[in-house]
């Protein structure tokens, strides 16, 4: 597929709001209360943050629409289309994450009601987020537990690891339990980010152009495509680089959203340097750019199978 | 319950693009505007089409087959780009089968494109919303069109006649007879999308000519004896077919 940066940004800045306010909400859960002055300053500056993470990935999600001033009809076939449950659950996680930011900086008791709410549509949204492109079974790179785990897990570990920045300036009691996490999500990330390489290194396309056209030789070559021109379906459905640029593109994601991050991490906990924290989740939301764009460019369509030879 | 679909005949399509040119004359010139062309006499020209013929080359040279390969929309029965539509604006009409796009409601957003291992669907950076094959349905319900002319415009277009056009759900149709009796296939069938739209394949041309067809048995001359016998005598090989 042609990756759109729209696509990548959306679903890199949720994961990380996602992740924060899961870390937020975990260090609530812990005993970390808004009875502390300082400890209400560092949850309201965190949801803050947070929003404006979702937001960013919301307003990120329009410029994908051809027409995005109807975006509203998208949340309307929720029955049926995955995309169109993205689409609500992403304003409801909004919603309740505004609701527990709002909660903790009037000084209201139902601070954690409102934050279990938010953990269910967190939770949700990742589904959702995953299930877009799980349920797309032609593309076999996407259509795998992995990807679900994936978002997840990096979601999880680029919002620890802004927590873990974020601490360092409003909640230093919390650093080295957020640079514990952070550690911890980024490693399993890379784990389960390394094993779904290995899957879909291995995969066997189910579509060839023999299925394509429907006769049975082992020789087949397209020689025309029918027009010489480009169209929606070569620029939709390919990248347009070569293997070898894959290839670095995905040690570079591997580098960048997992091994320098963890190197970052630990000097920045041993040193206790905030700066380094900050630069950790920097390198770390820059991988998984990179890690995003691998993903999507990685899917092979087997409609491609139909655009092989111009003439 | 209806199906309308076409049937092509990969033994007679001769790639001349016709059901190509039709089909984008036919569709931009209707009330749903025009398909896109963008610079088509620029350097880099590009636009939207709802038909495409491609070729193909079977086997080693020299012992190749080209097969051209007309594809469009297969108004699948299970069609996996319509549950994906997070507007609804992707439907397959119920009374027809034929899959739409509501060119009012769609918000560009081209995942049901993703969701299509034929790449039928095309996205027009004009109207900014997603296109597709609609089977010339402004064509075929038009009841003040006479009976015959009630075909999309790629099948009236087709001069070799490689394109049927019909209701595959009536087993006594044209287009399921030919289904049935030569081979019709349908795409990818990996995927369970169910194509209406079925493919007829090639077939290998010859005959075999026997020594009596060549004789007349009821040659006069012979039977007048005027001709000298032949040592085929008798009833011969067509006096048996039935």
């Amino acid at each position: 597929m042609n990756p759109a940066f729209s696509v990548i940004f959306l679903t890199t800045l949720i994961g990380a709001g996602q992740g924060l306010f899961l870390a937020l909400f975990g260090a609530e859960l812990a005993g970390f209360r808004g009875a502390e002055a300082g400890a209400r300053d560092f949850l309201v500056m965190g949801g803050v943050v947070a929003l404006v993470l979702t937001g960013g990935g919301l307003l990120a999600s329009f410029f994908h629409l051809g027409r995005p001033e109807r975006a509203w009809r998208s949340a309307t076939m929720w029955r049926s289309s995955w995309l169109s449950r993205e689409v609500i659950a992403l304003p409801v996680f909004m919603g309740c994450l505004f609701l527990w930011t709002a909660g903790h900086a009037l000084g209201l008791p139902s601070t954690l009601a409102l934050g279990s709410v938010a953990v269910l549509a967190a939770l949700a949204l990742f589904l959702c987020t995953a299930m877009v492109y799980i349920s797309v079974r032609f593309l076999q790179e996407w259509a795998s537990t992995y990807t679900f785990v994936n978002y997840t897990l990096l979601g999880l570990a680029s919002g620890c690891t802004l927590a873990t920045a974020l601490a360092a300036h409003g909640a230093p009691s919390l650093v080295r339990a957020y640079g514990a996490c952070a550690l911890l999500f980024t490693l399993a990330g890379l784990v389960s980010r390394s094993l779904s390489l290995a899957r879909n290194a291995r995969i066997r396309p189910r579509s060839t152009v023999q299925t394509a056209i429907g006769i049975r030789h082992p020789q087949i070559v397209q020689r025309a495509m029918g027009f010489m021109g480009g169209s929606f379906n070569t620029r939709e459905f390919f990248h347009g680089r070569t293997p070898g640029a894959l290839r670095q593109v995905k040690w570079a994601f591997l580098l960048g959203a997992f091994v320098l991050p963890l190197c970052l991490l630990a000097i920045g906990l041993a040193s206790a340097s905030a700066g380094l924290l900050a630069l950790a989740f920097v390198v770390q939301y820059a991988g998984l750019l990179a890690e995003r764009w691998f993903f999507l460019a990685q899917a092979n369509h087997p409609q491609n199978l139909y655009y092989q030879a111009v003439s | 319950m209806t199906q309308l679909a076409l049937v092509i005949d990969l033994n007679v399509c001769v790639g001349c693009h016709a059901c190509v040119t039709s089909c984008k004359q036919w569709n931009t010139s209707g009330s749903a505007g025009p398909l896109v062309d963008d610079q088509p006499y620029g350097k880099d020209p590009s636009g939207t089409f709802f038909n495409r013929v491609q070729t193909f080359e079977v086997g080693e040279y020299p012992h190749t087959q080209t097969v051209h390969f007309p594809k469009s929309c297969l108004h699948c029965e299970d069609p996996p780009c319509v549950p994906v539509c997070p507007t609804g604006a992707s439907y397959k009409r119920k009374e027809d089968g034929i899959v739409l796009v509501d060119y009012d409601k769609c918000i560009g957003c081209k995942y049901c494109s993703w969701a299509c291992p034929y790449g039928a669907r095309e996205f027009d950076e004009d109207r900014k919303v997603m296109t597709k094959c609609t089977l010339c349905v402004d064509r075929v319900t038009d009841k003040a069109l006479p009976e015959p002319e009630r075909k999309p415009a790629c099948v009236l277009a087709c001069p070799a006649n490689a394109r049927l056009f019909g209701d595959v759900h009536d087993p006594e149709s044209a287009v399921s007879t030919a289904i049935r009796e030569r081979g019709g296939y349908a795409l990818m069938p990996e995927w369970n999308t169910r194509p209406a739209n079925h493919y007829l394949p090639r077939q290998r041309t010859g005959m075999t000519i026997h020594a009596e067809d060549l004789v007349r048995v009821d040659n006069p001359l012979k039977i007048d004896g005027k001709q000298p016998e032949l040592p085929q005598q008798g009833a011969g090989r067509e006096d048996y077919a039935t």
